[in-house]
């Protein structure tokens, strides 16, 4: 069961369009080190987590990658906000608009859709922590090549707030392949 | 307070509840980081009932109370 909570995680306000903005951040909404493929891994990943410990924090840090993949949703929503189809017409998004319109369709920047293949759950957990680890260092990559891209503080405040997240992630799931080691040695 | 000073308040102490609860999982018998997301809980729960009594319900499927259209009609955070 999940609850909706009528808020962002972290508050996004972007005044003014930045259609090569929004192009990039499909990479973090439907790329395949995107939120929506993080979320995705680790709440499949639950099903066969095993100790107590590490099936709560892939169920946490599973839940708030979704809460993730909403901001970045509005940040895209944000950047084509104000724009006009000659706009579009002009910019990357030009086979983004052909067949999605306005709306925000997990993507990659280069128009490649959303795929499961991009994540992995072998139900062997040592396997899992470590692709999970790998997924945070890939996302927060991704961060910091998308801050490289603005100098806009209305899109950078999120950004460095999202790439912090995956630092806090990658050290939690380092904790958990430490406990899913230790319970192999035990046995 | 206003109510995006409000809602401000309420994602900064939930950040800090996030962060903790994410902590305890992988270090369930640290008292003291108990203690705190206890304590953060309870100030969080404040604020939210605080934001619904003035803004309306933040919470769906029974959590927060609602007025007629309360939930429909306020504000989403993706428009
Ligand atoms: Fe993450």
């Amino acid at each position: 069961m999940w609850i909706y909570e009528k808020k962002l995680m972290f508050p996004v306000n972007i005044t003014r369009p930045d259609l090569k903005m929004a192009q990039a951040l499909m990479a973090q909404y439907g790329g395949p080190d995107s939120e929506l493929a993080a979320g995705l891994r680790y709440l499949t990943q639950r099903f066969t987590m095993p100790d107590d410990r590490c099936r709560a924090t892939v169920n946490d840090i599973g839940t708030e990658e979704i809460a993730h993949w909403e901001m970045i949703g509005v940040m895209i929503k944000q950047c084509m906000r104000g724009a006009s189809v000659e706009d579009l017409k002009n910019s990357g998004l030009l086979g983004s608009f052909v067949l999605h319109g306005r709306s925000v369709f997990p993507s990659d920047p280069n128009g490649v859709p959303f795929t499961t293949a991009y994540i992995q759950s072998t139900g062997d957990p040592v396997a899992d922590l470590v692709e999970d680890m790998a997924a945070e260092q890939k996302a927060r990559a991704t961060y910091e090549h998308l801050m490289m891209l603005t100098d806009n503080e209305e899109i950078l405040r999120p950004l460095r707030f999202l790439r912090e997240r995956e630092i806090v992630h990658y050290q939690r799931f380092g904790e958990c392949l430490e406990i899913v080691q230790d319970l192999m040695c035990r046995d | 307070m206003s109510r995006c000073e409000l809602m401000n308040k309420i994602s900064q102490i939930q950040f800090v509840c996030v962060e903790l609860n994410l902590y305890i999982n992988t270090h369930p018998d640290d008292t003291d980081a108990i203690k705190d997301f206890n304590s953060y809980s309870s100030r969080l729960n404040n604020l939210i009932e605080e934001y619904e009594q003035e803004y309306g319900p933040l919470l769906n499927f029974g959590i927060s109370p609602i007025d007629t259209g309360s939930w429909v009609c306020s504000e989403w955070p993706f428009e």
